[in-house]
């Protein structure tokens, strides 16, 4: 058997590639998953990707990757995406103060493959100039009673779980989550997020 | 069809924490990481194919009105998984420096001219049998902040996704018996049993007379579909 390739940084400039808008290149992934006709409740998660001085990456870049709002994922063959046209995935190049956002939709509950409902959540890819490999973490929603028996979640301590967990925000409109990215915690700045090993 | 992502595979994967790249030493998590469990949000992934690749975008030399200077070369390999089957229809994006060393980003500041017929972004989508193909330019080496007289060995940097979740990856090609791997972080951030998998190598079968060098590249992503075995 083959071993698998190495991960290596996506450095500095991948940005005309990757995330090409203020390059005027052909541009393939957006940080707006919302298509027409789409089910669901629409809904804005932002935050900003910070480093161990608390201090913004503005050479960072995020992806997400989530099920509908019937808990489906819009997979190649066999899995059956339940929204047509709605692909599940995100990138966004955060700005110069380390800022992303994503407008979405709620996604819905999705089954463990020992039949258990987890909590609604997001997957999250971050990767960054000085991160050699990508890290892995999710998005659960602050107003989700399902959050308590979510059994991802209680493989987290209980006092990280927040770490997790994006706040609503009070406002009129779309509903906004906020979540933010600490890629490592400082001495005496926030606690860092909880990071997976997926 | 059900894959299997073992674990033990991605330990081939740098640290996150690799003092010699200085800005890893902020950008690394203090705290364990929590084995994830595999369930349907990791075991899928977003599937995009030849819909969202445009005609030319695997030919970075016919991007602009004329050629661009460097030596033309050609890119190509295959896209596999771990138990050596091809992984067909799944989208590549590559960015890399122009033949003097730059990239064409608004950051980049090394001191080496722009080509104004290189951009130096491509895409492709693998075919039935996971190959690939692209035609570029030889990247030129540059220099970087990272320590005294810091270049980087000339690379290409890959993107991607492969079956799921899991199996996304973002890599950098480099070219072989390049002088500078013993001076990069980055290269060296691998354990050396495992270097050489980033490492293409010359292929006289692709070259193409009068025209122009091949190099070939196989790419392995996560995934295979053995009996998976209880832990
Ligand atoms: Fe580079």
């Amino acid at each position: 058997m083959p071993g698998i390739t190495p991960s290596q940084t996506v450095g500095p400039f991948y940005a005309y590639c990757l995330t090409p808008t203020k390059y005027k290149l052909h541009e393939i992934f957006t940080n707006d998953l919302v298509v027409p006709g789409i089910e669901g409740e629409k809904i804005r998660i932002e935050g900003r990707v910070l480093d161990g001085d608390n201090v913004g990456l503005p050479d960072a870049m995020v992806e997400i990757w989530q099920a509908d709002a019937k808990g489906g994922f819009a997979h190649a063959q066999g899995h059956k995406g339940a929204n047509t046209g709605f692909k599940g995935f995100g990138r966004v190049e955060p700005d110069n103060e380390g800022k992303y956002h994503f407008v979405t939709i709620k996604p819905g509950r999705v089954k463990t493959p020992d039949g258990k409902l987890q909590a609604p959540h997001i997957d999250v890819a971050v990767f960054a100039r000085g991160m050699l490999k990508h890290l892995v973490t999710r998005i659960y929603f602050g107003d989700e009673a399902s959050n308590k028996d979510d059994p991802v979640l209680q493989l987290v301590p209980a006092d990280r779980r927040d770490t997790l967990i994006a706040k609503p925000q009070g406002n009129g409109g779309d509903k906004v989550y906020r979540f933010d990215i600490r890629i490592q915690e400082g001495p005496k700045g926030p606690r860092e997020t909880q990071f997976f090993e997926a | 069809m059900t894959m299997h992502f073992p674990r033990e595979s991605a330990k081939v994967h740098p640290p996150s924490l690799f003092p010699f790249y200085v800005s890893t030493v902020k950008r690394a998590p203090k705290r364990p990481l929590i084995i994830l469990p595999h369930t349907e949000t990791e075991l899928t992934g977003p599937a995009y194919g030849h819909e969202v690749v445009q005609p030319g975008d695997s030919d970075l030399t016919t991007q602009h009105e004329a050629a661009p200077l460097g030596q033309r070369i050609i890119v190509a390999g295959r896209v596999l998984d771990e138990d050596g089957r091809p992984v067909p229809n799944t989208l590549i994006e590559i960015w890399q420096a122009n033949a003097a060393g730059r990239y064409v980003h608004i950051n980049d500041q090394h001191d080496a001219p722009l080509d104004p017929n290189f951009s130096g972004a491509g895409r492709v989508v693998t075919d039935d049998e996971g190959r690939y193909r692209f035609i570029t330019i030889r990247p030129g080496a540059y220099s970087w902040q990272n320590h005294e007289n810091a270049w980087r060995p000339a690379h290409i940097h890959f993107s991607l996704f492969g079956p799921s979740f899991l199996s996304r990856i973002v890599t950098q090609m480099y070219f072989p018996d390049d002088p500078l791997f013993d001076y990069d972080p980055m290269f060296t951030s691998v354990e050396p049993s495992a270097r050489k998998r980033m490492v293409s190598h010359f292929s006289l079968e692709h070259t193409i007379p009068e025209w122009g060098l091949a190099f070939e590249w196989d790419i392995v992503l996560r995934g295979t579909n053995a009996t998976p075995t209880e832990q």
